[in-house]
This record gives C-alpha cells, sequence and structure tokens, in this order.
C-alpha cells in the first residue's frame, strides 16, 4: 500500500474518508481545524462548516440517525459548546457509525485553557481512543467506526496539538465499500428521548461500558509491549511516544482505549511489576481509575499536571535533574509575541477605545491579542460570546458613570457561534452596553475559515451571506452604525456617539482580513516616513503595527521608519501622526 | 531501540513560510527511507511571533519533540530567533541560518534592543555555523519568496542525502510555475554551504 507523510489532522480526514464518512461537520478550532479542511478534498463526503460545534455534532446525529457514517471535529472547548447532545446520543446511541473528534492543547499553545477532554468519555458514558500518531490517528477513525455500530454507541477520538500539527508516516488503505443506504427509519423508542425512553435506555448505556471494557482486553489496540526490567509502564497517546523514547527497553501496557478502560489486561500488566509507572498528559485520569482498582502506580506525586509532556519532562520528574544544554545563550533575548498583522482593521479600532478608555470586555479570536501591549485594549476575555454576555452583566452592576465605559467585542464569526444569544439577551432584558463587532469577513485565527456571514461554504460554493445589519435589528438592536475601523476619527465619533447612548448599540467595524482567502484585503502602496518632519515622539508606535519600526539615530532621539515589504499602506499610523510625517512618497 | 536517532529544529517568525521548508524537508527523509515526525503549532503563535517546527528521523522515531541540548542541527530563518534556541543544540552541532533580522515588537517600539553581533556570538561557541544571505541568494534566483529554498539547499550541504533525493521533494511540493526559480535557488544556497564548509 501506498505510504505518505501525514499530519494528525490529515490522517483524521484519510481515516474519516477510508471509513466511508458520508457527512462531517465543524466549527474551526485550533488544533482541530485541518481536519475538515482535508475532509473537504474528499469528494464522497459532505463537509461543512457549522456556526458552533453543537450544531455541529447535531448535524452529525441526524446523519447516523438516517444511517450514514458521521463525523463532528472540534477543539476541547468545543466539546463544551457540543456537550448537551453528546451526553443525550449516549442514550439514543447510533445508526449509522458517529464518531466525534475533540483535540486538546495541553500547554494552551492557542487556546484559553487546557482540560482534559477525558474526564467526557466517562461523564457521557462513551467510549475514547486516543491514538499517539498518524498511523493510529487513520487506523482508530476505521476502528471507531466499527465499534461505534458494534455497540451502539458515539466514539469519541481524542487527539491534542503535537498529533494533530505532528506529521509520521502513514500506509494509506482502500476505503471500506458495502455500506448500507441511508434512509429514513422510525424508531421512536430510541431516539425520542422522552423521559419513559430513557428510562429504557439508561441500563443500557451502563452495560455497553462492561461489555465494551471485557471486549477491550483481547484487542489490538491495547497492547503490552514486552521489555526487560521491573518497571512497567502504562500509558497512551502521545505520552507513550514520550514514555518510549525515555525508556527504549521497558514494559509497556500502551492503551488505545482510555474510557471505558481494558480492566482485566492493566490487572494482569501490573501483577508482574514491582514498580508501575503511569504516565499521562494533564489529569491523573488512567491514575485514578487504576488505583481505585486497588493498584498501586506512580503518577501525578512525580510527573507535572500542568502543560504538556516532553522527554525531558518526564525524565525530570524521575530523576530530579534540569536537561544538560550544551550550549547557552548569554544574555537576555527580547521576546517575540504573536501580533495583528500590518493593515489588519483591528489595530484601528482597538486604538480609538484606548483613547476613549473603554472597559472593553473581549472574546476569542485574533483581536484577543488586542490585551497585549501596546495596545492593551481589553479587560475580559472568557469564551465564545461572553464578549456581548460580559458587558450585558457588568453593566447591570456598575454605577451609571461607569456604565458608559463597557463595550463588549466581538468578531463575525463569534457573533454567529453564539454572540447572537447574548445580544439576544442584552436586548430582551433591557440592558445598556455597545457592542462593536468586528467583521473581518473571515474566521481570522484558526485560518481565515469561511462562515455564514462571508457567503461561500467549506468548498468554497457561493451561498447566502448573512447580513449582520439585519440580523441585529432583527434582534431588537435600534442604533446600528457600520464604520471602517481604519477611518479613526468615523470610528471615534461612532463609539463616543454610542457609549453615550442610554441604549443598547451595535457598531460594525467592518475590514476585511488581510489574509483572507481570495485575496479581496485591500493593499495600497507603502508609506514612508519623512525623515526631517518626524519629531520623535512615538506616537505611531502606539498602535503597534510590526510594518512600523523605530531607528536609533545620530541625534539620539530615533526616528520611526516603515518597514516597506510590510506596510500594506492602510494609513492608520498616517492618521496617528500630528506633524503629518508619515505619507506616500512623491517618487512613486 | 533507538539507533541513530536525528534531529533538526527549525526556529523563525510565524508568516516566514518555514512550514514548507518543514515539508520539503519531513519528505526527503521519507524518500530517503527513514521513518520520519516533525512537529509544528498552528494558530495564535503564527501571527508575527517566535515558531518552531521539530523534525527527527530515524529507523524508528517515538517522540515527535526534540529533548533539549539534543538536536544535531539548529536550521534558522531569522538570527535572533536561531540564538533564542541556540540551547536546543547538541555538542558539536551545527547551525545553518538564514542571516536576516526582522525586529520583534518589543524592539520596533524601541523598548528592547536587538542583540549585536548574533553570528559571531553563535560562531565563537559553535564551530560548524553557517550564515547564508538568504535574500540575496533569492532574489539572485529571480524571486525572493524563494529563500527558503535557498537556506534548504545549504541546509543540504551537511546532510547526508542525495541531492537527487532534495529536488524530487522540492517538485513534489512546489507549484509548478516557480519549480525552476526555486531549484535555481536550491543550487545556490548548496554553493552557499559548499563555500562555507571547504
Amino acid at each position: 500500500m501506498d505510504k505518505a507523510i501525514l499530519s494528525g489532522n490529515e490522517s483524521f480526514a484519510r481515516g474519516a474518508y477510508e471509513a466511508g464518512v458520508h457527512v462531517a461537520s465543524a466549527y474551526p478550532g485550533t488544533p482541530s481545524t485541518e481536519i475538515l479542511e482535508n475532509i473537504v478534498n474528499y469528494p464522497e463526503i459532505d463537509a461543512s462548516w457549522a456556526p458552533n460545534e453543537k450544531v455541529a455534532l447535531e448535524v452529525a446525529i441526524g446523519a447516523s440517525f438516517g444511517g450514514a457514517r458521521a463525523m463532528a471535529t472540534m477543539k476541547h472547548v468545543g466539546l463544551n459548546v457540543a456537550a448537551d447532545p453528546l451526553f443525550t446520543l449516549s442514550y439514543t446511541g447510533v445508526r449509522g457509525g458517529l464518531v466525534l473528534v475533540v483535540a486538546d492543547d495541553p500547554e494552551m499553545h492557542s487556546s484559553q485553557d487546557e482540560q482534559d477532554s477525558r474526564h467526557y468519555a466517562r461523564f457521557a458514558k462513551v467510549p475514547m481512543l486516543e491514538p499517539s500518531d498518524s498511523e493510529e490517528a487513520r487506523a482508530f477513525t476505521r476502528l471507531a467506526y466499527d465499534i461505534s455500530e458494534q455497540f451502539d454507541t458515539p466514539v469519541l477520538l481524542r487527539s491534542n496539538t503535537r498529533l494533530s500539527h505532528g506529521k509520521s508516516i502513514v500506509s494509506l488503505q482502500e476505503p471500506v465499500t458495502n455500506l448500507p443506504e441511508p434512509s429514513l427509519e422510525r424508531n421512536p423508542q430510541k431516539l425520542v428521548m422522552l423521559p419513559a425512553n430513557a428510562r429504557r435506555r439508561h441500563p443500557l448505556v451502563e452495560k455497553r461500558l462492561t461489555d465494551l471494557s471485557a471486549w477491550s482486553c483481547d484487542q489490538s489496540f491495547n497492547r503490552i509491549e514486552e521489555g526487560e526490567g521491573e518497571i512497567g509502564i502504562i500509558t497512551s497517546g502521545i505520552a507513550y511516544q514520550y514514555a518510549r523514547e525515555v525508556f527504549p527497553t521497558a514494559s509497556i501496557l500502551k492503551l488505545g482505549m482510555v474510557y471505558p478502560l481494558a480492566e482485566n489486561l492493566i490487572r494482569e500488566f501490573a501483577s508482574r511489576y514491582e514498580t508501575l509507572y503511569v504516565i499521562e498528559e494533564l489529569d491523573p485520569f488512567l491514575e485514578d481509575a487504576i488505583k481505585a482498582m486497588g493498584i498501586e502506580v506512580i503518577g501525578k506525586e512525580i510527573f507535572p499536571l500542568c502543560g504538556e509532556l516532553t522527554p525531558g519532562r518526564i525524565r525530570q520528574a524521575l530523576s530530579g535533574e534540569e536537561n544538560g544544554a550544551a550550549y547557552k545563550v548569554h544574555e537576555e533575548l527580547p521576546g517575540r509575541p504573536p501580533n495583528m498583522c500590518p493593515g489588519c482593521g483591528h489595530r484601528g479600532l482597538f486604538f480609538t477605545l484606548k483613547q476613549l478608555g473603554a472597559f472593553v470586555t473581549g472574546d476569542i479570536g485574533c483581536y484577543t491579542l488586542a490585551a497585549l501591549p501596546p495596545l492593551s485594549a481589553m479587560d475580559t476575555c472568557v469564551c465564545m460570546g461572553a464578549g456581548i454576555s460580559n458587558a450585558t452583566g457588568l453593566s447591570k452592576v456598575v454605577p451609571p458613570e461607569q456604565k458608559q465605559k463597557i463595550v463588549g467585542v466581538m468578531g463575525d464569526s463569534t457573533f454567529l457561534h453564539t454572540g447572537v444569544n447574548s445580544l439576544m439577551d442584552l436586548v430582551y432584558n433591557q440592558s445598556v452596553a455597545t457592542i462593536v463587532i468586528l467583521d473581518n469577513r473571515a474566521t481570522g485565527m484558526t485560518g481565515r475559515q469561511d462562515n455564514p456571514s462571508t457567503g461561500y461554504t467549506l468548498s468554497g460554493v457561493d451561498t447566502h451571506a448573512i447580513d449582520l445589519e439585519s440580523l441585529c435589528r432583527a434582534l431588537g438592536v435600534k442604533n446600528i452604525q457600520v464604520v471602517d475601523p481604519n477611518d479613526l476619527n468615523t470610528t471615534r465619533r461612532a463609539l463616543e456617539e454610542e457609549m453615550a447612548r442610554p441604549a443598547p448599540s451595535v457598531i460594525i467595524a467592518r475590514r476585511t482580513c488581510m489574509l483572507e482567502r481570495r485575496g479581496s484585503a485591500e493593499r495600497r502602496t507603502p508609506l514612508v516616513v519623512e525623515p526631517e518632519k518626524c519629531v520623535s515622539c512615538k506616537a505611531c508606535l502606539k498602535i503597534g503595527c510590526p510594518a512600523i519600526e523605530w531607528k536609533e539615530t545620530e541625534e539620539g532621539k530615533g526616528k520611526a521608519v516603515v518597514n516597506a515589504m510590510l506596510c500594506t499602506g492602510c494609513e492608520v499610523c498616517a492618521r496617528v501622526c500630528k506633524f503629518g510625517a508619515i505619507g506616500v512618497s512623491d517618487d512613486k | 531501540m533507538i539507533n541513530n536517532m536525528n534531529s533538526i529544529l527549525l526556529a523563525g517568525v510565524g508568516g516566514q513560510g518555514t512550514l514548507l521548508a518543514s515539508e520539503v524537508l519531513s519528505e526527503v527523509l521519507m524518500l530517503a527511507g527513514f521513518d520520519v515526525k516533525k512537529s509544528e503549532i498552528h494558530g495564535m503563535s503564527q501571527r508575527g511571533g517566535s515558531v518552531t517546527s521539530h523534525v527527527r528521523w530515524g529507523k524508528k522515531v517515538f517522540s515527535p519533540l526534540i529533548p533539549e541540548g539534543t538536536a544535531d542541527i539548529l536550521f534558522g530563518f531569522e538570527l535572533l530567533e536561531t540564538y533564542r534556541y541556540l540551547p536546543m543544540l547538541r555538542q558539536n552541532g551545527a547551525v545553518v541560518a538564514n542571516n536576516l533580522k526582522i525586529a520583534p515588537g518589543p524592539v520596533a517600539t524601541g523598548n528592547a534592543k536587538y542583540p549585536q553581533e548574533i553570528p559571531k556570538k553563535i560562531s565563537d561557541q559553535v564551530a560548524d555555523s553557517t550564515f547564508v544571505d538568504g535574500m540575496d541568494l533569492a532574489m539572485q534566483a529571480g524571486n525572493y519568496r524563494t529563500v527558503n529554498t535557498v537556506l534548504l539547499g545549504t541546509l543540504s550541504t551537511r546532510m547526508d542525502i542525495e541531492t537527487d533525493l532534495w529536488k524530487n521533494a522540492i517538485k513534489k511540493l512546489v507549484p509548478e510555475k516557480s519549480l525552476h526559480e526555486n531549484l535555481e535557488a536550491f543550487d545556490l544556497g548548496r554553493q552557499a554551504g559548499a563555500i562555507t564548509s571547504s
């Protein structure tokens, strides 16, 4: 069979294709995003972006009820949003196999928390498989559909950043054939979760876990790798790779299914070793369960609870010694925090909010970078949709003169994800706050995906583009202004008007993302600084544009310089400069 | 069980296109018959932040992450980022880096200084250090966008892999219309590496 070097996310997509998946739905979220972006390349699969993870899972459930194999993918915090249907799906079970891929982000490379999704498997009483490389991501995806149909259950597949965004070699297999044709089939006792039906389903859910635990003891995805010595190691997923690197010759029980656990297999393995280590990332999920079986193991009393594991961190936990570096850097180096792109429309908006002294309740997206200096213009960030509802709550409690400072901000995609509900609440309950929707025509941070307001589907087909003004009006917002955030004067005027108004209002700050896929973002001639006009006031540095650099001069005060390779000619810096020192060069 | 495990750490700035370089490198190693793993971060850090990519190969690779102080080659796309990850390099490892400075936010805003003489500070410690004027050679190849292919050319002089495999990987991963200039860029990078190693 052909070999390819694929990322974990490409492998989940390949596995879905090989398993004959018919429908796949997702909301983008790092590190899970590329699964759907790869699935869409298989014309056999109907792949789509949903407005949020709950909708994505419900779409997959509908397809499963129709007899088709279905997939939903999301990041760890997305599963919180999709938890509601997941728990009931555990009771209904499936008709066509259903697999939910959830990608955790230990170390929080691009997330607001590092929750351990394995708890959802136990909480919702559904099996979870955890692949440890791309080949297993492909193979376990195929396998998960067989388990789903054999045991009448949804199956969770847990990934993480290192698996999803790592690449390793995969053996490509032919797709399955002869899957049953989807059709309508009534089965209300199984699919209508009225209390009477649900009471009959619950014992089946419990029995399913017992059956899975017993069955999984003989399955090759739970395997003992016989080794030497007195130490036994129990591990799973990516942690297996680190454990194997640190213990090249030890015996390892590698669990492919982390819930329910193969109890008898674990007991049999444990009985052979004096010392047992459980090596797992984040929570003591395996450790607690194994200890509850009455087996003594060493786990989180030495291995870290926080952050991702690495071979170095495992070695350090075992020996207490730091890793040795052969070469050192003998000075403190300037950091390189991420930043909004040159020309990004968020810059002008947050610069203005900062000038107005607004208290900004923020949200999840590229614009969360406005919390960093020099903009430093975001005061809260909790989760998708909270930018509006946090503003509502704040305005209920703070003194009247402080209320006018509250501005909730949110991106276009986040607004359609869960922000619509928050705005509904704001208007319905007669709260007062100014809301800014940062409409950059893309889901930016995850890689500029389309969403229901961009006019394109995941596969690039033209579709209806939701009109945000009309939507806000339908929710009952009477005061709506649309501004170009790069036009600082108009943006400031709009914010001043709406912040002073004792009524809910929405400002739509509209400017296309500089990275928009179809290249529709505006790019103009790069600007230049006229050194004789620059008075070294550093006002232009306050917008935090990567294209503006401070160069020391012989006179000592320094001057601003525009990097022509990066500048998009957006003119925000020129508008900030009171001395007219930044403009288009006369030479061009 | 671990025999002849090799590692390269790529370090650069989000937006520099280090991804394609690590793709070509991984493809080459697979074509050469090795087990290969690569790991990198997408998402928030990509917006102009410090980025790394770990590439490991050998008979069998377990951890996709390179333990500190064990990388055989530190492959840098920008000077400060190369210097930042110097502790990842093993004793007597090699540095191949682009002779390019990109000011990070704190430097651009005048709140910090870009470290002076990074190539010298690295060469003083690491005997096998090569700094390539990647941008100049890329322009010579016909397009500044080929700078990462220039750097791959230089890197290839520090690895025991047939030149044809590199070119096959470039052919597979680079769009047809820019293939010619990329192959040219690769050769220019190789020449630069040959000069410094002689």
